[in-house]
């Protein structure tokens, strides 16, 4: 009992002190945007030239107010879906999100049906 | 019977898979940004090369289509299809805008007067970021522009003489 | 001459696996229990072609003979003796010679190992195995022939892709074709299962060695390529969930979970379905990542010479070994009939193959979703690490925790598990999770729990170790090595995530630019010319005041003339406790430089722990209970 108190003084006393995060919103933007001249890097890994001008674009969208799913936003507009890492969940995209959680309980149903078996 | 449903299901998949596969084998994936048509153009505001003034909008013809070429002196491919603007700057009925991207003005400036100005206007993006409400990620890109500033054709790279005779049988049409 | 030789090389390849087939096939067809002398001839003769063919492959790189394509193409006199060999199979044409010879010999020793065991079993391998050269081998020599003339022999070559000229991707490609081609011997040995009607536990001893192997090189493989991509791509990043890499992974998870499973099969002859449709899987989804990564439908780092055709050739060729594996499998379905007990080791081991069948399920849809989406509705989508974070992340925990209980269990008992060690460990966890975020700094509430979890498996793993070293009972060094690698490298990965500092600026010589309590000085820029390139090296100064260190750093671009590439070369300082990062790229028409710098903890513990997960493998391979 004593045990079980400490672990949830523990965690919680945890969950609230993470407030800060360590990386600045424009840099969790530049990670989720394609270097669109690049083989298959991110905005911020690029050295290019095109990623130098994001760069500018959407630290400047930033001190404008926008918030990042607007940058995204208007990014998807002008070049594609194509240049965000992170897919929108949307009709188009719903099977890539769903189906490895089909494959999590699917799993797992057929391990408790041995189970079950066994019981009977 | 479950069993012989995931078989099938399973199956089903995997055929599909390889269909899917076969088709995208012939498939160009080379990317474009060519959503980017039909949509209206977004609001800009440019400087002009020769002086400090902006070109917004509004000034846009509204009686000739627009045609926004992305260039740059640095550029090789841009020499490439210059011959090609400098034909259409004789028509009529277009109204060319060169945006002169990332680039030194005496430079730009040398590039025109050794192979010709084909633009009726000449704005310039030193750092590339205005370029970007037209979707353009490279020079030269070429955007055909009509009366009512929508975004009806979309250029990557150098034109050539199909997209010469594609942009004059546009705007012939009407 | 050469290009002659190594085609009449081939060419005896070529008869002398249809010959293992033609003649192990009529063996079977015999009933004959003994193996015939001409078949052994016959492998002994196949796997000399195959390794002359490809000693003489590398013989024409090492002197430059470009009246081979090949050689032309990816090699060049001024290069270092050392990457005109690795020029071999940093190519699609010698790569793929290099894969039939990983197949042969594969074939070849599994053959030597396992025919006394049980002859008709091995018949079939040997058969099935050939069939699978011998669709390689067509390939080879119709559509990726490296012993390819071109008339009139050129000067000089074009070159290896500088950013290939390395010596951790020197070593990577052959480490990872021993993991996923090796995984085709248990493809082979599992349809011959089969087909001979061999029992479960026999055809779990005959692959587990090989499962073991493969999944240690597949490992190593792809520890020293992203180790690779770590120091020399220059981002600072050591994986990126690009196509590529997910490729490799994908039989990674199969590989994974058949290691486990196979046991299962071994102890208890349960999950005899399930062990074969693993090893199915894991050489078909080898060969569907490399169809991905040479046909060229998806867009990567990587970049192998795409063609179309070599594209339709592998799908052809993987459509038929899924069809013909489906209908043989579906036709003689073994029945299987079993019961599992909650609590035993069983269970726990099931547990491992469902977390990595939900594993290989996101990477698998993540990385094939995009051609979907192409085909389907014509939108170009990404799916990048955002994604997979975010998927595979939160499912670490429950897997990490059920790592740290599966070893001590035991095999089908329902012991009462004793759970009060298990609160101790969990209470000590969370104090040292407690420590590291309040003293350093705070992260989210999944990162918190997984590394709660991870330390959870740490010390759990160590308890076990130590309780079994002073009882005198049996330990697992190779699942104990494994198991407590791997929280590690699950550990030093988050801390290294949630602490890494990243700062972007441009930067002109002689300037000092000052980041929180650090200050980077461009002190100057000088240019080398080196053997094969020219170097343009930044002299930097990094100075911290808080924790009083100062380092010099010398990041490079370097401009190479064969072919004319730029690369940039990463500088880093490596200690125990971090590394520290630094590249810079030259901004056009400018004289500032844009660097990149980076403050990265424990790089170097992330690669002990993911060696030390990858000897897990080796040590139960080697070291014989």
């Amino acid at each position: 009992m004593k045990n079980k108190f400490l672990i949830i003084i523990l965690l919680i006393f945890n969950i609230k002190l993470n407030a800060n995060e360590n990386t600045g919103v424009d840099t969790k933007i530049f990670k989720n945007l394609r270097c669109l001249v690049c083989q298959g890097q991110t905005i911020a890994e690029s050295n290019s030239d095109f990623a130098q001008t994001i760069k500018i674009v959407v630290r400047d969208k930033i001190s404008q107010g926008s918030n990042e799913k607007e940058i995204y936003e208007f990014l998807s507009e002008k070049y594609g879906e194509w240049i965000v890492y992170k897919p929108k969940f949307n009709y188009l995209n719903s099977f890539l999100w769903i189906s490895p959680y089909i494959v999590l309980i699917l799993g797992g149903y057929l391990i408790f049906k041995y189970f079950r078996k066994r019981r009977q | 019977m479950k069993v012989s449903l995931l078989k099938i299901i399973s199956f089903c998949l995997v055929i599909f898979t390889i269909v899917v596969f076969f088709i995208a084998l012939n498939i160009d994936n080379r990317y474009s940004t060519e959503n980017i048509v039909g949509k209206k153009i977004d609001n800009f505001k440019i400087k002009f090369l020769s002086h400090d003034q902006t070109f917004e909008n509004k000034d846009l013809s509204n009686d000739k289509y627009n045609l926004i070429n992305v260039w740059a002196s640095w550029c090789l491919p841009c020499k490439k299809e210059h011959p090609i603007l400098m034909e259409l700057s004789k028509e009529k009925n277009i109204n060319l805008i060169g945006i002169n991207f990332k680039d030194k003005k005496n430079n730009a400036n040398k590039f025109l007067k050794d192979l010709g100005n084909p633009y009726n206007i000449i704005l310039s993006d030193k750092d590339g970021i205005s370029s970007i409400s037209f979707g353009v990620f490279g020079v030269p890109e070429t955007i055909l522009v009509n009366t009512k500033q929508i975004i009806i054709k979309k250029f990557i790279g150098p034109l050539d003489t199909n997209d010469y005779k594609n942009i004059l049988s546009i705007i012939h049409e009407k | 001459m050469l290009s002659n030789t190594g085609n009449i090389l081939l060419i005896g390849s070529i008869v002398s696996t249809f010959l293992i087939v033609y003649l192990a096939y009529q063996s079977i067809k015999e009933r004959s229990f003994q193996i015939k002398k001409n078949i052994i001839y016959c492998s002994f003769f196949q796997i000399t072609f195959v390794i002359s063919s490809f000693l003489l492959l590398i013989f024409a790189f090492i002197f430059s003979d470009f009246s081979l394509l090949a050689v032309y193409q990816n090699s060049h006199t001024a290069k270092p003796l050392f990457y005109k060999i690795s020029g071999v199979w940093g190519n699609h044409e010698g790569s793929m010679l290099l894969w039939i010879n990983i197949m042969v010999l594969f074939s070849y020793l599994f053959f030597v190992f396992n025919n006394k065991i049980n002859t008709v079993f091995s018949l079939y391998t040997l058969v099935v195995q050939n069939i699978l050269i011998l669709g390689f081998l067509i390939f080879l020599i119709s559509d990726s022939n490296p012993f390819f003339k071109i008339l009139p022999t050129p000067i000089e070559g074009l070159g290896l892709n500088p950013i290939l000229q390395d010596p951790a991707l020197a070593i990577h490609p052959p480490l990872l074709y021993l993991g996923f081609v090796g995984s085709s011997i248990y493809f082979s040995a599992a349809v011959a299962a089969i087909l001979s009607n061999s029992n479960g536990k026999n055809f779990a001893l005959s692959i587990k060695k090989w499962v073991l192997i493969s999944w240690s090189f597949q490992s190593l493989g792809i520890i020293v390529g992203s180790i690779w991509a770590y120091y020399e791509l220059g981002w600072g990043g050591f994986w990126f969930w690009d196509p590529v890499e997910n490729a490799s992974l994908i039989p990674w998870f199969c590989m994974t979970a058949l290691a486990h499973s196979v046991l299962v099969l071994e102890k208890r002859n349960y999950l005899y379905n399930w062990v074969l449709i693993l090893s199915l899987i894991t050489f078909i989804s080898s060969v569907t990542g490399t169809f991905l990564v040479r046909s060229g439908i998806l867009n990567s780092v990587h970049t192998f010479a795409n063609d179309p055709s070599r594209g339709l050739y592998i799908l052809i060729f993987l459509s038929l070994m899924i069809l013909f594996s489906f209908i043989i499998f579906f036709k003689r379905r073994i029945n299987d009939q079993f019961n599992l007990n909650p609590i035993s080791k069983e269970t726990f081991i099931l547990s491992n193959n469902w977390f990595m069948m939900f594993y290989l399920a996101t990477v698998f849809v993540g990385t094939i979703y995009p051609i979907f989406t192409q085909v389907l509705y014509n939108t170009n989508i990404s799916v990048g690490p955002p994604f997979y974070n975010q998927v595979i992340a939160p499912i670490l925990i429950p897997f990490l925790i059920f790592m740290a209980v599966g070893p001590k269990i035991g095999w089908m008992k329902s012991n009462f598990i004793a759970f009060k060690p298990f609160f101790i460990i969990i209470v000590l966890s969370l104090l040292i999770n407690f420590f590291i975020s309040y003293f350093l700094k705070s992260y989210n509430l999944i990162s918190n729990l997984i590394v709660v979890s991870s330390l959870f498996l740490i010390l759990h793993s160590l308890k076990d170790f130590i309780s079994n070293f002073k009882s005198n009972s049996y330990i697992n060094l190779a699942s104990f090595f494994s198991h407590l690698g791997f929280g590690f490298l699950i550990f030093f990965i988050i801390l290294n995530h949630n602490f890494s500092e990243e700062f972007d600026l441009n930067i002109k010589v002689g300037e000092t630019k000052k980041i929180g309590n650090m200050e980077i000085k461009f002190n100057n820029l000088k240019i080398e010319n080196r053997k094969n390139y020219n170097a343009v090296i930044g002299d930097f100064n990094i100075q911290d005041f808080q924790r009083n260190y100062l380092k010099n750093l010398n990041p490079e671009i370097r401009v190479y003339e064969n072919p004319q590439t730029l690369t940039f070369e990463s500088a880093i300082n490596t200690n125990l406790k971090q590394d520290i990062y630094l590249t810079m790229s030259n901004i056009d028409g400018s004289d500032f430089y844009n660097i990149k710098f980076q403050v990265k903890p424990f790089m170097l513990w992330i690669w002990f722990a993911a060696f030390l997960t990858a000897s897990g493998g080796l040590i139960r391979v080697f070291l014989k209970k």
